[in-house]
């Protein structure tokens, strides 16, 4: 006999849930060996084939890069150039089908059973999301995309508010500078929170609910049924650890190189592949603490004091920048987003192929080659909410939060652009292109710089630090065959091997052509995420309501 | 001398914890003192259970078999963790603290080189509970 209910750690009752009844026992192709003092329980063959395949990868494109480079690129400027109208219209879907589980009774289902109770508090779930899947994006491009938008990239045709000679055309000025907010949030709102919340949604319900393993591919159970256990399950779990772990990587990279352009221009500390391969060290150490410490006294932990402290730079920025502008700003960008979206949104007949090619159809690539990585993390602090309330917190408030940052850094870096030609957004982002110096020289026409400078500097680090260790536990999950109580050697293997790519990348070349490849696995995985729609309606059309 | 012990238990190992379980059961059955078994899940499904409803059903199933075959009072009495590879002990400390027990039979491994990084479960337990902790080599 069991002690009763009400005297167990486990939240209780969790009710009744529709498992799948499946013969498939989670780790059973696992090999569970020792190796030297440290224990392992791998999935065979999900952890060798991956490993071995990134290290292939990685060495290939150093030894040839010149070769491997050029491919990499080509592949990835070809599916988002030729199939742009692909990924727009999956990306459309996506937010369709978020939106319609808002308002239909499948919102009522509760993640992990009918009665399970919420594990993590709103803020505690809210900054590991954010912390994990968009801190980094928001710090770079905060400030450089509403403003090379607004001067450049004329979304839907609307023109840029400066001629050839970089005179301000005065009755271009509000048309532009709404489009371009419009375009930024567009890219940082409810699309790429819809990508994410699906794969969340759907690893969530099929794990918490059906009872299978916290990994990619039971997704496809309904689809594949029992071959979801061998090679096309294998050859899911595989893409996603290897597009997690190169987008990982090589962002590492290209971060380590913003942070050191950051300390270059705030303390003078000279731009090195030394100091870059310091701070990649540092980030992965800081990393493997997290991970050491676990979900709850790492993880979480330093999720929210990332958030919180960023919320203090958003602050500091709305109090020390055009104040009144961005308060009122932050309405009419809302309601240019509305007004815009629909345009925005369509992928033929409109003749801005630069913007639409170059930036909104690899953004779709990039969020969804990120996808198993953020949606599997989600998915694993989301137990205990309902469907509805799921979505609405990781498509909602997400994109308000989306569009309160870039009101506030890009408002504040337009405004010093129109109304200060000597400004350093200006002489960063349209004089001379140097996207990597854009917050900085924001935050530098501002008073206090060099302390927010700093603080911007830190919170770059510290996201790369949130992003890597949630993205070695996702990884850890995955080839472990969804086990997530696996040793905890592995998850200091996979954390180690991320930064040890970056620094081989680093040095021997070919972030680029990775970064390319890695964004290249968005195409397959738009596949992956508009079967697992179908398999999300399916499943919680069984669950009970 | 005592009330209640406590032996914490991995379902799926629990053939290699027989000499911790059959010390404790030893022990519960001199001085007929009831015994819960412990053991720590996620809320994900795991090798052992879909879900945490399936899992405390094992452990009941498990308890009342070692009853049996002990000839003791046994209960299960599971935990929840969200991250259990790390935070097994403070799962088994509030373990102790929920179930009032004021002794742990526990099993552990031979000291090695990896215990200087990871100490080993029962190590930390024992430092960290505040009642006694019978480890089990």
């Amino acid at each position: 006999m069991s002690d009763n209910a009400a005297n167990q750690g486990i939240p209780d009752p969790e009710g009744p849930a529709n498992v799948i009844d499946t013969e498939y026992e989670i780790g059973q192709d696992n090999i569970e060996t020792r190796l030297g003092p440290f224990n392992l329980d791998i999935h065979n063959p999900v952890f060798m084939v991956s490993g071995l395949t990134i290290a292939l990868f990685t060495f290939l494109t150093m030894a040839f890069q010149n070769d491997v480079g050029p491919v990499f690129d080509t592949l990835r400027k070809w599916l988002t150039s030729n199939l742009d109208w692909f990924f727009i219209i999956s990306g459309n879907i996506f937010v369709i089908v978020c939106l319609a589980l808002i308002v239909t009774p499948l919102g009522s289902v509760r993640i992990g059973g009918k009665d399970a109770e919420p594990d993590y508090s709103y803020f505690g779930w809210f900054a590991m999301l954010f912390a994990a899947g968009m801190g980094i994006g928001l710090m770079f491009f905060g400030v450089l995309e509403p403003v090379y938008h607004m001067a450049f990239s004329s979304p839907l045709g609307v023109p840029s508010p400066f001629d050839g000679d970089g005179n301000l055309i005065e009755e271009n000025v509000a048309a532009a500078k709404a489009m371009g907010m419009a375009a930024t949030i567009f890219h940082w709102g409810l699309h790429p929170w819809a990508i994410y919340a699906v794969v969340a949604l759907a690893l969530a319900l099929f794990s918490f609910n059906k009872g299978l393993p916290l990994t990619m591919r039971s997704v496809f159970y309904p689809i594949f049924g029992e071959r979801t256990w061998g090679w096309p399950g294998h050859i899911i779990d595989i893409l996603a650890v290897f597009a997690t772990l190169f987008g990982l990587a090589t962002s590492l990279g290209f971060g380590a190189q913003q942070a050191n352009a950051g300390l270059d221009f705030v303390f003078g500390i000279p731009i090195s592949t030394t100091a870059q391969v310091v701070l990649i060290i540092g980030i992965t150490a800081v990393a493997l603490i997290s991970v050491l410490r676990g979900l709850d006294g790492g993880v979480k932990v330093l999720s929210e004091v990332n958030m919180l402290i960023a919320a203090l730079l958003l602050l500091f920025v709305i109090i020390a920048g055009p104040t009144g502008t961005l308060v009122s700003d932050f309405g009419a960008n809302i309601w240019s987003y509305a007004r815009e979206i629909i345009p925005l949104s369509m992928p033929f007949g409109r003749e801005d192929d630069g913007f639409r090619q170059g930036w909104t159809s690899f953004y779709w690539a990039w969020w969804i080659s990120w996808s198993p990585f953020v949606g599997m993390f989600i998915a694993r602090v989301s137990r205990g909410r309902t469907v509805r309330e799921f979505v609405i917190c990781v498509l909602i408030i997400p994109s308000i939060v989306s569009v309160m940052w870039m009101t506030a850094f890009g408002g504040t870096a337009i405004e010093q652009v129109l109304t200060n030609e000597a400004s350093q957004v200006h002489e960063y982002v349209i004089a001379s292109y140097s996207p990597e110096l854009s917050l900085f020289g924001m935050l530098a026409d501002l008073p206090m710089a060099s302390i927010t400078s700093f603080i911007g500097i830190v919170l770059v680090i510290v996201f790369f630090v949130t992003s890597s260790d949630s993205g070695s536990l996702v990884i850890d999950t995955i080839t472990a065959g969804g086990k997530v109580d696996a040793p905890v050697s592995q998850r200091v293997f996979w954390c180690t091997f991320e930064g040890l790519v970056a620094i081989a990348l680093l040095l021997g070349g070919g972030l680029g052509a990775l970064q390319a490849m890695a964004v290249s696995t968005g195409f397959p995985f738009t596949i992956v995420l508009l079967m697992a729609c179908y398999a999300i309606i399916k499943g919680l059309r069984d669950e009970p309501r | 001398m005592f009330n209640k012990i406590l032996i914490p238990i991995d379902l799926k190992h629990a053939d290699n914890l027989e000499r911790a379980v059959f010390t404790g059961a030893y022990l519960a059955k001199q001085g007929d003192i009831p015994v819960v078994f412990a053991a720590v899940t996620t809320a994900a499904p795991s090798g052992l259970a879909h879900n945490p409803d399936e899992f405390r059903s094992k452990l009941a199933a498990y308890a009342e078999t070692q009853a049996g075959k002990h000839g003791i009072q046994a209960t299960g009495h599971a935990v929840f963790s969200h991250d259990p590879t790390i935070d097994l002990e403070d799962a088994l400390l509030r373990a102790i603290q929920e179930t009032g027990a004021d002794l742990v039979v526990m099993a552990t491994h031979i000291p090695n080189a990896t215990d200087h990084f990871w100490p080993s479960n029962g190590g930390r337990v024992a430092s960290h509970a505040d009642v006694s902790v019978f480890l089990v080599r």
